[in-house]
């Protein structure tokens, strides 16, 4: 990844990491579970270490994105018009990000609760349904596990594809300018920073 | 006499770390999860970590050195 000689580590690679994820929700939604790691292990470093580590050195997503924008030349290396890093829109879509995870979150309350069946299918960008059926029939966890998977898993798809966009037209990683995880550690930093 | 310096705009920083993998000479960090800093001293300008920022929080611009009055 890097252009100099520095040391390789492990966690250099986990952009594979990013494809063995949507590959393996591709046969079992199941396993979209295993995105949680990387909505809880960056929290983790910013709460109690007060630091971005997980974006800095070890995000599969921002790895994947300069690996294929920058090594396989999928990028236009254009800069990205300002406001798309500015505070109004990472917070912004912060704020809808987090609303269609609670949104996610109450679909899944209400499989949950038996006031909705299970729906087979992911949704990409929030609107277009895409079946999903081969990648689940029966389990030994109720029901409510899979529709959180597959609302979890359409949730990580749909970020990755816009990071992809982005990347292609802009910059390598302009994903990572507002990327909600990465605007939710920045600012939890600052907040400890400031104490 | 004149050399080139990365300069970051702390405020538009997005704490990314992307120059900071980039940089040939390692000298970036990002302080405590907020910005970027850079060890201006032994930056030598070649402007990769600006080419590679998504936030374009990084210009590189010709400073003065003032130092003993050798402008
Ligand atoms: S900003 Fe998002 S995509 Fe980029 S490194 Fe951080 S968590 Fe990963
Ligand atoms: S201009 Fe070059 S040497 Fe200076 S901080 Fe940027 S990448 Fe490093
Ligand atoms: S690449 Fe740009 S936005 Fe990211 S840490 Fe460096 S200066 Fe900040």
């Amino acid at each position: 990844m890097a252009a100099n000689n520095k040391k390789k580590h492990w966690y250099q690679y986990l952009w594979i990491w990013s494809i063995v994820y949507f590959s393996l929700g591709f046969f079992n939604i199941l396993f979209a579970w295993l995105g949680m790691l990387d909505f809880i292990i960056p929290l983790i470093f910013a709460i109690f270490g007060g630091n971005k580590w997980f974006c800095n050195n070890m995000c599969g997503r921002g790895q994947l994105f300069w690996v294929l924008g920058r090594n396989l030349k999928c990028s236009r290396q254009k800069p990205a018009p300002n406001w798309m890093s500015s505070k109004w829109f990472r917070y912004g879509f912060l704020a809808f990000f987090m609303t269609m995870f609670g949104n996610m979150i109450f679909q899944t309350y209400l499989v949950f609760s038996g006031a909705e069946s299970l729906r087979k299918a992911i949704k990409l960008f929030w609107t277009f349904k895409v079946p999903w059926k081969w990648a689940y029939s029966t389990s030994i966890f109720p029901d409510w596990v899979a529709q959180f998977s597959f609302g979890f898993y359409s949730l990580m798809l749909t970020s990755t594809l816009i990071g992809l966009i982005v990347m292609v037209l802009y910059k390598e990683r302009t994903w990572c300018s507002f990327c909600p995880m990465g605007t939710m550690t920045q600012g939890i930093c600052k907040l400890k920073a400031k104490k | 006499m004149a050399r080139r310096k990365a300069n970051v705009n702390e405020s538009s920083c997005v704490a990314c770390g992307v120059c900071a993998s980039q940089c040939p000479k390692g000298i970036i960090s990002i302080f405590k999860g907020c910005y970027a800093v850079i060890d201006t001293e032994s930056c030598v300008g070649c402007g990769i970590c600006a080419k590679a920022c998504p936030a374009n929080a990084i210009t590189v611009n010709e400073v003065q050195e003032v130092a003993n009055g050798s402008k």
